[in-house]
């Protein structure tokens, strides 16, 4: 009996699970029907089957060099994703093995930026960026992603680091490991999987910005957020093309995502259940 | 050897000299059909300029008046030609933020410009854009439902015919709507339309003291019409439809009426999108008698920025881009009809454009029917037609639009719409120190 109502529980589990996968997988889904439409059929209204026409994909890729964009999306992601960890690993360090009076306060006052609006610190920014010769810039858009991403690269290396046991860090240093080589050979390689995950996330953090990416940049440095943004029209019908260039912007991102999703949910709930 | 070393010495001297003296010149634009046209016929500018190349930066409408707006005011010299509306121009060119376009050479012939839409781009007599496409609005019909219905549309209908025959037209079991009309809230969206509508009820946004005027009959006349004709004759959801969502409709033969952009002609009689382009015709906007008519004026055009450092390559592509030449240069490759409509008399005299476009005549004398400088009955203190020529205007004309189309999507009543719409402008006016 208490397994037979264990394994209905776990149908019910797995037809839910199933049905808030879909849920939020269906906007995904229906961009990439739509993509497939003619643009009559596309604002014609809900409609599951496509035409099958690849009319958009041709479109698209005539009235915009797709590769262009997509070459600084993977500059821009994986760049900025490379300094926020030579940042947020001896940040996350000194925070977990060696933490401080107000160590927590600095830890949630870091967060906490991130709950600001964008907006409110769009024309410093901008005029920062112009002062220092820096809009349309690869370098300056690659070091505002990594600021933006920081705080929650910290907290997911701060929350791996403190599953390390000290004790394997203080042998390291009787043995004369230098604090270099403390992080260098014996912490960075223990926390690879939690490095990874962050790693990863990150990545789509960076490659799904599109408030920065989009205003300060121009043509050089713009990435595939500027690309998404060239397809609405305000007089023409354009559903079909918004939604290939949409499709063409988050199949390299929803790729890799799907590739490492075993690692990027491990590392976004390590340290949640002990 | 001596003569290859000298050669090879002068062409990598002029190769370095041209590399020096190429200006590479930004282009922010929108994704609209003329200017994506636009993109791809520049190999004849770069071919008589080669010392001269375009980075084009496309963007969504908001967006770019959003990206554009913060560059100019910082003087962050991202864009070298700004493509901007009629809403915008005599609000930056009187911040100083455009240059004057004095330079545009001597076949340019400035004066071949309509003048509704010179007058609209112009500040103190000097043209600060120049205009790209230009547009007003009309009513397009099926002369097959009014044939139908009985009736026949006047050249200049009022707003009784329009209610009568969308009265006729409506035949919602076959899914045709009397009328289609834009009710998607927002400053270029529904309060564009209502706006211009508004003007030939008699109706204004503020008067001589910028005292707004929400709370007067000619408003409630206006908004009460509009609602009344949108639910007995109007599609389902209209308070969601916008341009594109309207065009949609009457390609596909929901509407018997559509009251919008004189560039939707080209789209509505285009057989390869739409399916009654042989059954459309047009009128002018209608009226009430009152000397005004419902259309509007807008020109996508294109302007210098004044933080730019190359303003002279900058002033050499506008030219260019709204030149008789380029309208040739479109005719030639893709056929007349293609042309930028709206901006240039020549073009509305030129007989091959009159036969590829059957709408020119009706789309010239609805641009001539619109006049910003006096777009209402009464006397008003500011220029537009659709749009209220100040920067509060922006963000209060959507304010308001969301209140319109609450009403339309009934959920709100037409006096509570305007009620809220005056509580709303007179504190935008008074925190802009318009009135005490």
């Amino acid at each position: 009996m208490a397994r037979s109502v264990t394994t209905q529980h776990k149908t019910i589990a797995t037809v839910a699970a199933w049905i808030v996968a879909l849920l939020i997988f269906f906007p995904i889904l229906y961009t990439i029907i739509t993509s497939f439409k003619s643009e009559q059929e596309a604002i014609q209204g809900f409609n599951l089957i496509p035409s099958g026409t690849f009319e958009s994909y041709t479109e698209v890729q005539a009235q915009s060099g797709y590769f262009k964009f997509f070459l600084n999306s993977v500059f821009l992601s994986v760049g900025s994703t490379i300094l926020a960890l030579l940042v947020a690993i001896p940040a996350a360090w000194s925070m977990a093995f060696s933490p401080g009076k107000r160590t927590k306060d600095i830890l949630m006052w870091m967060l906490s930026t991130k709950m600001m609006p964008a907006v409110a610190v769009l024309f410093p920014i901008y005029l920062i960026f112009r002062n220092l010769g820096l809009l349309d810039s690869r370098i300056g858009l690659m070091v505002m992603l990594m600021l933006i991403n920081l705080p929650i690269v910290v907290w997911m290396l701060y929350t791996y680091f403190r599953e390390i046991p000290g004790e394997i860090l203080e042998a390291a240093r009787m043995d004369g490991a230098s604090l270099w080589n403390e992080i260098v050979y014996v912490l960075t390689p223990m926390a690879v999987p939690g490095i990874a995950s962050t790693m990863l996330l990150n990545i789509i953090l960076a490659w799904n910005e599109a408030f920065w990416t989009i205003r300060l940049t121009t043509t050089d440095a713009a990435p595939l957020t500027a690309f998404i943004s060239s397809f609405s029209s305000p007089q023409g019908l354009f559903w079909a093309k918004l939604s290939a260039a949409s499709t063409l912007a988050i199949a390299p991102i929803l790729i890799m995502g799907w590739f490492s999703q075993k690692q990027l949910v491990r590392g976004l709930t390590f340290g949640a259940v002990k | 050897m001596k003569l290859r070393t000298l050669i090879l010495g002068l062409c990598s001297t002029s190769a370095i000299a041209f590399a020096a003296h190429a200006e590479s010149i930004t282009i922010a634009t929108v994704n609209n059909a003329d200017m994506v046209r636009m993109q791809t016929l520049t190999e004849d500018f770069t071919k008589a300029n080669p010392d001269i190349t375009l980075n084009w930066v496309t963007l969504e409408e908001n967006v770019l008046r959003e990206r554009v707006t913060t560059d100019i005011a910082t003087k962050g010299g991202q864009y070298d030609v700004m493509t901007i509306g009629t809403y915008e121009v005599p609000i930056w060119a009187k911040q100083s933020w455009l240059l004057p376009l004095d330079k545009l050479g001597d076949d340019y012939d400035a004066k071949d410009i309509l003048p509704a839409i010179a007058g609209g781009l112009s500040v103190d007599g000097k043209l600060y854009a120049a205009p790209f496409y230009g547009e007003s609005s009309f009513v397009m019909y099926r002369k097959d439902l009014m044939d139908k219905a009985g009736l026949k549309m006047p050249d200049a209908p009022t707003w009784d015919f329009i209610k009568q025959a969308a009265d006729k037209m409506t035949d919602r079991a076959n899914g045709v709507n009397g009328v289609c009309l834009r009710g998607k809230a927002g400053w270029g969206e529904n309060m564009a339309f209502l706006t211009a509508m508004s003007n030939s009820f008699g109706a204004r946004w503020f008067d001589e003291n910028w005292k707004p005027q929400f709370d007067q009959p000619e408003w409630k006349n206006t908004l009460q019409f509009y609602v009344d004709l949108m639910k007995a004759d109007g599609p389902e959801g209209a308070s969601s439809n916008g341009f594109n969502e309207n065009l949609a409709l009457f390609q596909q033969g929901k509407c018997g009426m559509w009251i919008d952009a004189t560039v939707a002609a080209s789209m509505v009689s285009d057989p390869k999108s739409s399916k009654v382009a042989d059954k459309v015709d047009y009128a002018l906007a209608p009226d009430n008698g009152l000397g005004k008519r419902g259309n509007w004026l807008w020109a996508w055009s294109l302007a210098i920025p004044a933080g730019t450092q190359k303003a002279d390559a900058a002033e050499k592509f506008v030219s260019w881009a709204t030149s008789k030449h380029y309208s040739e240069l479109v005719a030639n490759k893709l056929g007349w009809a293609s042309a930028p409509p709206g901006t240039r008399t020549s073009l509305y005299a030129n007989a091959d454009y009159q036969k590829a476009a059957p709408f020119a005549k009706m789309t010239l004398d609805s641009i001539n029917a619109a006049d910003p400088t006096h777009p209402t009955v009464k006397p008003v203190p500011y220029v537009g037609v659709q749009f209220v020529a100040i920067p509060e205007f922006q963000g209060l004309g959507t304010t308001v639009g969301q209140l319109f189309s609450a009403a339309l999507a009934g959920q709100s009543s037409v006096d509570d719409a305007l009620k809220q719409a005056q509580d709303a402008a007179t504190a935008a006016m008074t925190e802009g120190g318009y009135i005490k």
